[in-house]
């Protein structure tokens, strides 16, 4: 049989009953379509995190007060509740460390803050004019602190536009205006522009004030909650970081290293760590998609095996006229791989129109990968060969005498 | 006509199913010679072990022992794919029902035993017209979906369809079973015509001795032995040479 006889024998046989064969295939569309929707909504959360992370600076190292951990936890550990970091840690490290572009501390405090009339809680963060360099802030109106203010040791503060909402109503111009800060009061000297972001470590539900503020109003020591540090490149981070990790160990006169009372985490870190996060959920997300196209497949062979009774004396006529085992056998299974194939051609469709809707509708931003929709193609005729393949056979191995006589 | 050769050769056939206790012997020893452009008629009641022997002498099964020559060459050993070959290339069936594939035409019925021998597509088209007319179609129902068609039409596709890869032997197994008699008469009519103008060697297998007598020759077969093997004198068969 040329391809073309199959083609056209295969294509009688699906067609002659079409409501069978459409919920067969259903059974792979949905299987295909769950995969790539599946695998699309992973990829897009997974860039979506890192490009999240991106924004908090670019080829930053975190220095937190605390022990060695695995990546996983530096993130939050010990932060707070560890003081061994201090302000001359930062300076060291910037006049030290080879390859650092700007370093800058931090104070971290949560307090109620009040405006007259309002008030909010937000995180209050005590830094330097490296500040919006490191974290990649912008300012939208008005200045940054600047080493004036903070040699100065002023009552001046820089807000989040979350917080210039909560206090003072969108759309207004706080600067000049005063903010109460633990019974202090501080005056707006900028806003930050708004960065997005949610949670509670939303860069525009802050307030920033100087360093030397913080220290002396609410802290009353020199120690800093953390010490971020701008590498001058990606090539050089890791360089940059055990350079730190050496002069800290030196100056907190550690010998071993394990026994560290600080941790470093550069950003590559964090981004990996909560890429894995995401592959992993993109993995569960693919397992159970593929779950539904391993029952899909059990739909096909399902549809085949009955199609193999159905047509026994087909079978048995198609034999004594001369076809060889190899003819009946490839007919069928070409009848599963195009069932399966065409099944996964729409599926790919509708899952491509799945994360197309999902991103349009502004859930979560999808990305179709070219990858995926070869694996699912790939992987719909493999489930047409592996799940066609049982019955072929049967189909082939009938006796034509016995096909034949088949009631 | 042309000279009469050994076509067909059959010696001390044997076909026994099962085994032990359950064995059962189908066919008892049967031997005969068919010549090319014979039309031979087996007959027998049911039971009698005709279709066993249809099956051996349509290489659709092997016998237990004795040989089987169809045309110098043994069939009697041959493997599954061998036995394909054979029937795809020497042999042509028409057998009582299930004739025709559905949803397919007239024409693509026909054309199925040269999808099978990878004929190309001009060829499978002009040889199935041939042979369609030979079967006595009128042209109008070549492209009729088959369950289009009357009995007696489906009857001629399928003579037509054994006609098609120009067999050595056509075996017709009851093709008049399912046809009223006017019909059957016709589609017998057929098979003579093929016979007498056309030098078909033709195995009619029955077991009504009025469809018997269309034939020149008639093996009677009973308990898997042979009864008789006579030529047939009767008015119906129409001696056109």
């Amino acid at each position: 049989m040329t391809a073309n006889d199959i083609f056209q024998e295969t294509y009688t046989a699906l067609t002659s009953n079409k409501t069978r064969t459409g919920l067969t295939m259903l059974g792979i569309i949905i299987g295909i379509s769950s995969v790539i929707a599946m695998t699309a909504i992973g990829a897009g959360a997974q860039r979506s995190i890192q490009a999240s992370i991106q924004s908090i600076g670019s080829n930053l190292i975190i220095v937190t007060p605390g022990a060695q951990r695995g990546p996983g936890y530096q993130i939050s550990a010990g932060r707070g509740s560890a003081r061994t970091l201090r302000l001359e840690d930062a300076d060291a490290i910037a006049s030290q460390v080879a390859s650092v572009k700007a370093v800058a501390p931090e104070l971290s405090i949560r307090e109620q803050v009040t405006a007259p009339g309002t008030n909010t809680n937000v995180s209050v963060i005590g830094t330097n004019a490296n500040y919006p360099d490191v974290r990649n802030i912008q300012i939208d109106n008005g200045y940054f602190i600047t080493d004036a203010n903070i040699q100065g040791i002023q009552k001046v503060a820089v807000i989040g536009p979350t917080v210039r909402d909560d206090l003072f109503g969108p759309d207004t111009n706080p600067i000049g205006q005063t903010i109460r800060i633990k019974g202090l009061d501080f005056k707006v000297i900028g806003i930050t522009t708004t960065k997005g972001g949610s949670g509670f470590n939303s860069q525009d539900n802050m307030i920033f004030i100087p360093i030397s503020s913080a220290q002396r109003f609410f802290a009353g020591d020199t120690y800093v909650t953390t010490i971020d540090v701008e590498a001058e490149n990606q090539q050089v981070m890791t360089q940059v970081q055990d350079d730190i990790t050496s002069l800290l160990l030196d100056r907190h006169k550690i010998s071993d290293p394990t026994m560290a009372d600080f941790s470093t985490v550069n950003q590559a870190d964090i981004v990996a760590t909560a890429s894995s996060v995401a592959q992993t959920f993109t993995i569960l997300l693919a397992a159970v998609a593929g779950i539904s196209l391993l029952v899909g497949g059990i739909g096909i062979m399902n549809m085949m095996l009955t199609t193999v009774t159905e047509r026994t004396r087909e079978i048995g006529l198609r034999k004594a006229i001369g076809a060889k085992k190899k003819d009946i056998s490839f007919q069928f299974l070409a009848e599963a791989v195009m069932l399966t194939f065409s099944s996964g051609t729409i599926g790919v469709f509708l899952g491509w129109l799945i994360s197309f809707l999902i991103t349009y509708l502004g859930i979560i931003q999808t990305s179709v990968s070219f990858f995926s929709v070869l694996l699912a193609f790939g992987v719909s005729a493999l489930i047409g060969i592996i799940f066609g393949y049982y019955p072929a056979c049967r189909a082939a191995s009938l006796n034509p005498i016995e096909a034949l006589r088949y009631e | 006509m042309k000279p009469i050769s050994d076509m067909l050769e059959i010696k001390n056939v044997t076909k026994t199913y099962g085994s032990g206790n359950a064995a059962f012997t189908a066919l008892c020893g049967v031997s005969f010679d068919i010549h090319e452009g014979e039309f031979v008629a087996i007959m027998g009641p049911s039971g009698s072990g005709k279709s066993t022997l249809m099956h051996i002498l349509g290489a659709l099964d092997t016998p237990t022992s004795g040989s089987y020559f169809l045309e110098g060459k043994d069939v009697s050993k041959l493997n599954d794919n061998e036995l394909a070959d054979i029937r795809r290339e020497k042999i042509g069936f028409v057998f009582q029902a299930f004739n025709l594939l559905p949803r397919a035409t007239a024409l693509r019925n026909v054309m199925l035993p040269l999808v099978y021998e990878e004929t190309n597509p001009e060829e499978r088209e002009s040889r199935a017209y041939t042979a369609l007319k030979a079967a006595g179609l009128g042209e109008e129902y070549f492209s009729h979906l088959s369950n289009q068609l009357s009995g007696g039409q489906i009857q001629r596709v399928a003579i037509a369809r054994a006609l098609v890869n120009n067999p050595s032997l056509i075996l017709a197994d009851e093709p008049t079973g399912n046809l009223d008699s006017k019909t059957g008469e016709i589609v017998l009519g057929t098979f003579q015509e093929l016979n007498t103008q056309h030098g078909r060697t033709i195995i009619l297998i029955t077991h009504e001795p009025d469809i018997a007598e269309y034939a020149k020759r008639i093996i009677h077969i009973k308990d898997g032995l042979i009864l008789s093997d006579t030529p047939n004198i009767s008015k119906k068969v129409t001696y056109s040479l």
